[in-house]
């Protein structure tokens, strides 16, 4: 039973950095129908961001600052402009496909640039336990469990409470009407490239430390992050939060009573089942939208 | 098409396949290698263009089913069975597979089958790798034989370059005639229109299913063809990366033009080859080159060609009309 809720600890610490990738992820999707296969490189990138400035001499702090920034740059403002931008008016799946063309290229260019080997990533939380009610939890699982928290409600709170995030999500819900009621549409959409990029570089300052910085971490995360969002509900904010969350406790669980072997597996049978039964996922509206 | 434009075609078609024969032939054995294994993911791409470009289903499951094939290949005929009975028990399987992982497209929208093929991808690979006592794990299975065909051993690379060859054309045949079949004509009608195509009494449900099911069941050929080639798989090469690979040499050939496959691998199989002085760099390369394309022309390289073409055709029609006008207006 203890060790139940060590595991759930941790599953929900791994679960909110998966929930953090999973509300981007579905963020581009309602607003511009982008299909992105490349969200877990972009989880990868940021973190040789940060470990570049730091061999160039800043600070940690600095160089999570540079990070973060130049992430907006690279993997919001570029992938749109140069990427997503001449792409869109082609479909979904030309621009899908070239997100995997745009996954691969990323891996080959860390691989090249900066070392095929894993490196280690400070943590920005200290290391140490905390005794909570008789219990020794990781300060780690507590302090990136936290930290995504926090971001997750300050992202609620912005699409729900303010004016740019209603005009946002006008913008995904019906693009023409809200373009008439006066809405700057483009505007609202390269916010949503910046606001993803912006979680995938924080959601890489938080998971680096736990898996090391490696070209091909991606791979495993991007997934995770995938499956979240459609369990969830791919078009819901509410519903990614939910299923990065159930993902990361699942897998958790999984990989304790299930078999290490088949751990994978698990999350997957749930994404089968759930397409199955509630193909709009768990919190998710159905879709009307015809792609 | 005029009769002279007809004829350049056929004369195009001959050089080529005879290309394929002759020139090979002073090869040493990696460019053989290099060359059957074009062959034999020219037939995994077709049964997904069938599935992406004539249908219009999203797979994302193809790596899986060269993978399935492998298996059935390499496990029986290590057994000491023919190779043409692994054939059809990878084709068989694929087929069923394909059929019952269509189900969830006819439910929902299209980009959910990418997702569902997207698990069934990633648990095929666990399967690979952890069923010791079918696939023997991480460690492969080694000493694959190649098949004699009608009394003549292919042993060695030229009679299996001739083998995987061989292969190709009776597929790409099988393939031009189904696309030309009611049953084709039917997979264009569900990817242009489905509504449309119920009301004119296509059984849309149906052929959604049989679709998938006959790209699966190309790929487990595929695979058959792959175990031997080789002679040595585990479950690495049959990981998502190669469904991908897939799916990305169908959309850079061209998907939905029946020679795009043809063209998407040998971009995907030789380019790596001609960029090795690259070095570290091909992917790269390769990565940027596709994004490019992608960006430049949507519907492959083909389709570069089929804007070019039917511009031309535009041209053609519209002088020849203002050549009638001008002589109508002329005429007393």
């Amino acid at each position: 039973m203890s060790n139940l809720l060590d595991l759930l600890v941790a599953g929900l610490a791994t679960g909110a950095i998966y929930a953090l990738v999973a509300v981007g992820f579905t963020l581009l999707w309602q607003t511009s129908q982008t299909i992105n296969f490349a969200q877990g490189e972009f989880v990868m990138l940021p973190a040789f961001l940060m470990l570049a400035a730091m061999h160039a001499g800043a600070p940690f702090w600095l160089a999570i600052i540079l990070g973060i920034l130049l992430s907006m740059l690279l993997l919001g403002l570029a992938f749109k402009l140069l990427l997503v931008d001449p792409m869109l008016r082609h479909g979904v799946l030309p621009l899908a496909i070239a997100t995997m063309a745009l996954a691969i290229g990323m891996k080959e260019a860390v691989k090249q640039f900066f070392s095929a080997e894993a490196s280690p990533f400070p943590s920005i939380v200290p290391a140490g336990d905390v005794t909570v009610l008789g219990r020794v939890i990781s300060l780690q699982s507590l302090g990136v469990l936290a930290l995504a928290i926090a971001v997750v409600v300050g992202l609620t709170l912005l699409l729900n409470r303010t004016s740019i995030g209603h005009q946002m999500q006008a913008t995904a819900q019906n693009p023409t009407v809200a373009r008439i009621i006066g809405v700057p549409v483009e505007r609202m959409i390269l916010l949503t490239f910046l606001i993803n990029a912006f979680l995938v570089a924080l959601a890489s300052l938080l998971i680096t430390p736990i898996y090391l910085a490696k070209f091909s971490s991606g791979e495993v995360l991007g997934q995770a992050a995938f499956i979240a969002a459609i369990v969830g509900g791919f078009n819901q904010v509410r519903g990614a939060i939910a299923g990065g969350l159930l993902i990361g406790v699942v897998d958790n669980l999984a990989a304790a009573y299930v078999s290490t072997q088949y751990r994978a597996a698990v999350p997957l049978a749930l994404l089968i089942v759930i397409i199955l039964f509630r193909p709009q996922g768990l919190l998710g509206r159905p879709e009307e939208r015809t792609v | 098409m005029t009769a002279t434009a007809k004829y350049w075609r056929i004369a195009l078609g001959i050089a080529v396949i005879a290309a394929l024969i002759i020139v090979p032939m002073n090869f040493n054995r990696y460019g053989l290698y290099i060359l059957s294994q074009w062959a034999v993911m020219t037939i995994a791409a077709m049964g997904l263009n069938l599935t992406l470009g004539y249908a219009g289903q999203v797979s994302l499951a193809q790596g899986a089913f060269v993978g399935i094939g492998a298996y059935a290949a390499a496990i029986m005929t290590t057994q000491g069975m023919p190779l043409i009975a692994a054939l059809g028990v990878a084709v068989v399987l694929c087929f069923a597979i394909g059929w019952i992982l269509g189900y969830p497209a006819l439910r929902v929208q299209h980009h959910y089958l990418a997702f569902v093929t997207l698990a069934f991808s990633t648990l095929a690979f666990l399967v690979f790798r952890n069923e010791d006592w079918l696939t023997k794990g991480i460690y492969g299975i080694s000493n694959i034989p190649r098949p004699n065909v009608m009394g003549f051993a292919t042993n060695r690379p030229l009679p299996f370059y001739y083998f995987c060859l061989g292969s190709l054309g009776i597929v790409s045949l099988a393939m031009w005639w189904l696309i030309r079949s009611p049953w084709g004509r039917a997979f264009v009608a569900l990817r242009e229109n489905p509504v449309r195509a119920l009301s004119l009494g296509i059984d849309t449900r149906r052929y959604t299913l049989m679709a998938f099911a006959i790209g699966s069941a190309l790929g487990g050929v595929a695979g058959t063809l792959y175990a031997p080639l080789t002679q040595y798989i585990d479950p690495v090469p049959f990981n998502l990366s190669l469904s991908l690979d897939l799916l990305m040499m169908v959309i850079v050939g061209g998907s939905g033009f029946f020679f795009g496959p043809f063209l998407g691998a040998a971009i995907a199989v030789l380019l790596p080859e001609w960029l090795r002085f690259t070095q570290g760099y091909y992917l790269m390369l390769y990565a940027v080159a596709v994004m490019l394309l992608l960006i430049y022309s949507p519907t492959g390289i083909l389709g570069i060609l089929d804007r070019y073409l039917a511009e031309r055709r535009t041209k053609a029609a519209s002088a020849l009309r203002a050549v009638a006008k001008s002589r109508l207006e002329t005429a007393p």
